[in-house]
Parts: structure tokens; C-alpha cells; sequence
């Protein structure tokens, strides 16, 4: 028997080779940190979210610090799909990385034909859906607030593509349990959860909101409660796999986030202060599990009563 | 190649009230340190504050290998460092971000204001070893904040104004820059301060046909280009946004509108 603890997790149809994967929007597309990592020893990367156009985002301040977070509202600044598929998939493909393609769209048919180009495209493992972003007028999160939409996207989705189907909840709602089981009843394979809070900071000299967009997501290790709270009351109730994340800072906050239901983890903030945290988080996972005598499998979930 | 480490202080002294330097061994780092890039600071090991701070490369030793920092106390970050002792190890990543172009044999005038001086006392040492007339003008509150030792031990010409009088021309460092200075002496400008100080600079080389380059500065996330948190529109016709940590921190007078 080798030391080496069984990693590999199956993400609704997606087999990663770790459970450790980077959070949307805080990666970009993987090239950004290759200098600090090798992005292919990831579970998995999912990519900036992407739109069908261009999108400028929104005007700065875009970001500004909070105790122990930060505030973002960057408005999915991206180059596009087409701009996507040509130029920065070609790069991850090259490299080996298992890729999520986020998305989003102004409306349900643009979901559906983004998840049409995924589909035609290979080097793509799986699409997270971006029914949760903040902070876009239009699209996002008023596609994750309603059990209604976002059965609608899900399954306008499900008849373009085969790859699984990981909607990303929102938890800006006032029942995230109620959410969840609309994306699994529309034929989700995977909840990914969570994203941002909303949130907003002052700027009392100026006396106005600090972010250009007003209102922004609270992410880092000041959303891990929250973040844990609402796995641990979806992991009661569905049976897809959950994608976790909110605030993980290290190995000790990723078995938590094992230990309430998620079978994987993103990684999103953490990245921004050490560039490398995924190495030492994957390393400190395997350490525990030996220590423990215990598997990946094992743990998911076994906090929950 | 940038990377993250911990590095020995060897020095955290306090100039004036609220304006520091501080020095670090970086044997790795100090061959690769262009003028004009930054490194990103982590400020704690606790989670509040949670992000790095990037701050200008002020001076690098190559002799020592050491790399100086200038920073000024702004907030719960800056706040922090001061409590660092020598003997200290912190964690640093970089260096990060464009440099300022070099160009040897020409006569260039650097204007500094504030703690926005400090990338220009680097970019005046590699300037005067490719054979440069350099003359530095630094805006400050008053003499304690003045590096006039450093700058001349580079062999620059440093030009000091400070607001309370305490040295040097009293005022605003613009007015010594217009006061003092012959444009038709000048073949570059170098400039970074506030931003209303270095609108005036780039008016003054605008009117004179000189170009220039400018450093910018903002909050940033992960100082990498990934997490598109220090985004600037350069015009203000442009619709796309520019990163100032990898696009920048150095632009272009003529592509900018400030």
C-alpha cells in the first residue's frame, strides 16, 4: 500500500486529480500565476467568468479592504469567449490543466450559447454557472436569487452540453437550502458554493461609498462561517457533490469546509496574499489525512449530524 | 523571477513622524530590481489586515545586496510595519510591475512629491551610471523628510522645497520646478507624487515638447494582474481599463490624460 493518500474526487462527472481548485476571478486564466505555481498540479481551474462580448467593468475604486476581507466590484471585466477560446484556453490546454469555464449572461439564451461554444470546445472539464456575480446590472445574481431562473438557466444549459453543470449559489438569498434543490431538480451535477456577500464600505473624508460600483463582495476569511453554515444545510439536503469556498486561508479551514459537505474546495481570496497557498494548502490535506489515518472520502461530510 | 520569501530586516528607522525606511537583505532579488517596479509587502502573518502592500523600490544596494523602502503611515498596513525590528524576517513578494525607460547621456529632471520620491532615487542611481545629468526636485513637508545625503552620494543634483520653510525653496515643488528650471536644458522628465502635483508636471513638459514618464499608485489585491482590482482608465475616451500593477506602474506622459 503506498503512503500517498487517495486524492481524486468526482466533481458530478469531473474527475479531479486533487479536491483543490481556484476560485473564479481570482486566477484569471492561470497563466497569471505561473511564475509562483504549476497551475497543473491544481484539482482545477476556473477561469475568470466569461461573457459572450467584452465587457470593460466597472469603474475604480473596484476593490478597498475590510477586517479580514475585502470588498470586490469588478463588473467581469473580460475579454469575451471568443477572445477566451482563442487565446488563454489553447495556453491551458498546452499546460494540462483541468479546466471550469465560468459563465454568464444577460439572459437565458446567452447561457445557453455560451455553454454551446463550451461544449464545441475541447479542454473544457465542466461550466460553473455565474448566477451569482453582485456586481453586474444585468445577469448574475438576479439569475440565483429565484428558484424559478435558475432552473431555467440550468436546464437551457443542459440542452447544449454534455460537461457537467456546476451552478455557483448565491448567498445573497434568504434560503440558499431552497435554491440549491431547484438547481439539483433541473439536472445540476454539481453545487458550487459560495460567492461573494453583499456588501459596502465608507469613505468618511469623502463622505460616499468607497467602491466606484457602490456595492460590492465581501470575500476572505471574514465569510468562512457564513460560508460553512450554508454547506452544511445544503449537504443535508441534496445529493450532487458541493464545490466549497468563502475564506479559505489554509489546510485547517479547507478540512472544515471537508468536514460540513464539500467534496472539493476553491480557493479565492488566499491567492491574492500568497500566490502559492494551493501547494501548501493540497500539502497540508494530505499531512492531516495520514495524521488522522483517514481518507478524503471519509471526512466529507462527517461534522454534519 | 519574482517570487515570495521572507527576508532579513536590517533596518526600520523612522525619518519623521509617519515617514520610514526600511532595508532588507535580498541577495536573489537585488540583480533583477529595475527602477520604477514595486515589491508586495505583507504587512501581517494575522488576517487583519488581510492584503499585501505594494511599495516603490527606493534605493537598491548592489554592493550590500540590499533593497530600501520608503513608506509613509497611511493606514492599519503601514501602521504595522513600523513595528518591525531589525533581525525581523517578512514576507515579500516581487519585484513586480513595468519600469521607468533608461536612456543614457541625457539630461533629466526627476520630480518627486512626498513619499512618491522613492522610486526616483533608484531610477537616479541607475540614471547617472549610464552617464545622465540627473537633477532630483523633492516636495516635502519639511527638512526631517528630506534624503538629500542619499541623493547626493548617488551624484545627483537634489533640489528640495518644503512647505514649512524649514529648508530649502518654501512651497509647492512645482512652483520650484517652473521657478528654476530651463526647459530647453531638459531631454526627459521623470515624475511621481500626488496626482495633482504630477498633472502640473506633465503640463509643464506638455507646454516645453518634452516627454516623460509618470509612476502611478493604487490599492491593490494581488499585484499580478489577476484579480483586476487596480484598474485605471488612462484617457478618458479610452474604454478599457489599464492594470497599474503589471501594465504599470509606469506610463507614458503622452498616454495618459491627468
Amino acid at each position: 500500500m503506498s503512503n500517498e493518500p487517495d486524492l481524486q474526487v468526482n466533481l458530478g462527472g469531473l474527475l479531479l486529480d486533487n479536491p483543490i481548485t481556484v476560485a473564479s476571478g481570482t486566477f484569471g486564466y492561470g497563466r497569471e500565476y505561473e511564475d509562483y505555481i504549476d497551475i497543473a498540479q491544481l484539482g482545477a481551474v476556473i477561469i475568470t467568468g466569461t461573457t459572450l462580448e467584452p465587457r470593460a467593468g466597472n469603474p475604480p475604486p473596484r476593490i478597498t479592504e475590510t477586517a479580514s476581507g475585502m470588498l470586490n466590484a469588478i463588473g467581469l471585466e473580460n475579454p469575451g469567449v471568443k477572445v477566451f477560446l482563442s487565446d488563454h484556453l489553447p495556453y491551458l490546454k498546452n499546460k494540462n490543466v483541468t479546466v471550469i469555464a465560468n459563465i454568464a449572461g444577460n439572459t437565458v439564451e446567452e447561457y445557453a450559447r455560451l455553454a454551446a461554444l463550451m461544449e464545441n470546445s475541447t479542454g473544457i472539464g465542466a461550466i460553473e454557472l455565474n448566477i451569482s456575480c453582485p456586481n453586474v446590472e444585468k445577469g448574475g445574481l438576479q439569475f440565483g436569487t429565484s428558484p424559478k431562473m435558475v432552473q431555467d438557466v440550468v436546464k437551457a444549459v443542459r440542452n447544449e452540453t454534455s460537461l457537467p453543470i456546476i451552478p455557483k449559489l448565491s448567498p445573497n438569498v434568504s434560503d440558499i437550502v431552497e435554491i440549491a434543490v431547484a438547481a439539483e431538480e433541473a439536472g445540476a451535477h454539481a453545487l458550487s458554493m459560495i460567492n461573494t456577500l453583499m456588501g459596502m464600505a465608507i469613505d468618511i473624508d469623502l463622505q460616499k461609498p468607497v467602491l466606484g460600483n457602490v456595492f460590492g463582495g465581501l470575500s476572505g476569511p471574514a465569510i468562512k462561517p457564513v460560508a460553512l453554515r450554508m454547506i452544511y444545510q445544503v449537504y443535508q439536503v441534496v445529493d450532487i457533490p458541493i464545490l466549497g469556498g468563502g475564506g479559505i486561508m489554509n489546510y485547517k479551514d479547507a478540512i472544515e469546509f471537508f468536514l460540513v459537505g464539500a467534496r472539493a474546495i476553491a480557493i479565492g481570496t488566499a491567492n491574492f496574499v500568497h500566490p502559492m497557498i494551493t501547494q501548501e494548502i493540497l500539502a497540508g490535506i494530505k499531512g492531516y489525512l495520514l495524521e488522522k489515518e483517514t481518507s478524503l472520502s471519509e471526512l466529507v461530510g462527517k461534522a454534519v449530524k | 523571477m519574482p517570487g515570495v520569501d521572507k527576508y532579513l530586516i536590517l533596518k526600520n528607522q523612522p525619518l519623521d513622524k509617519d515617514l520610514y525606511e526600511m532595508e532588507f537583505l535580498a541577495p536573489n532579488l537585488v540583480p533583477t530590481c529595475e527602477p520604477g517596479q514595486f515589491i508586495h509587502l505583507l504587512p501581517s502573518s494575522t488576517l487583519d489586515p488581510l492584503l499585501r502592500r505594494p511599495i516603490s523600490l527606493y534605493d537598491v544596494d548592489r554592493k550590500k545586496e540590499t533593497i530600501t523602502l520608503l513608506y509613509k503611515v497611511v493606514g492599519k498596513g503601514t501602521m504595522l510595519m513600523t513595528n518591525v525590528e531589525s533581525n525581523d524576517y517578512v514576507d515579500i513578494m516581487g519585484p513586480l510591475g513595468n519600469n521607468f525607460t533608461l536612456k543614457a547621456d541625457q539630461n533629466v529632471v526627476l520630480v518627486g512629491g512626498g513619499v512618491g520620491v522613492a522610486p526616483l532615487v533608484y531610477l537616479a542611481r541607475r540614471l547617472k551610471e549610464i552617464d545622465c545629468k540627473v537633477t532630483l526636485l523633492h516636495g516635502a513637508e519639511n527638512q526631517n523628510q528630506l534624503i538629500k545625503a542619499r541623493v547626493e552620494q548617488i551624484g545627483a543634483s537634489y533640489k528640495p522645497a518644503t512647505m514649512d520653510g524649514s529648508y530649502g525653496y518654501e512651497g509647492f515643488i512645482t512652483d520650484l520646478l517652473l521657478e528654476e528650471i530651463d526647459p530647453r536644458d531638459i531631454d526627459f522628465i521623470y515624475t511621481c507624487g500626488p496626482e495633482l502635483m504630477m498633472s502640473e508636471v506633465v503640463s509643464f513638459a506638455n507646454r516645453n515638447n518634452i516627454s516623460g514618464q509618470l509612476s502611478l499608485e493604487e490599492h491593490m489585491a494581488c499585484g499580478i494582474g489577476a484579480c483586476l482590482g487596480c484598474v485605471r482608465r488612462l484617457r478618458s475616451s479610452d474604454t478599457n481599463y489599464v492594470k497599474v500593477c503589471k501594465d504599470g506602474p509606469v506610463f507614458n506622459f503622452n498616454d495618459i490624460d491627468i
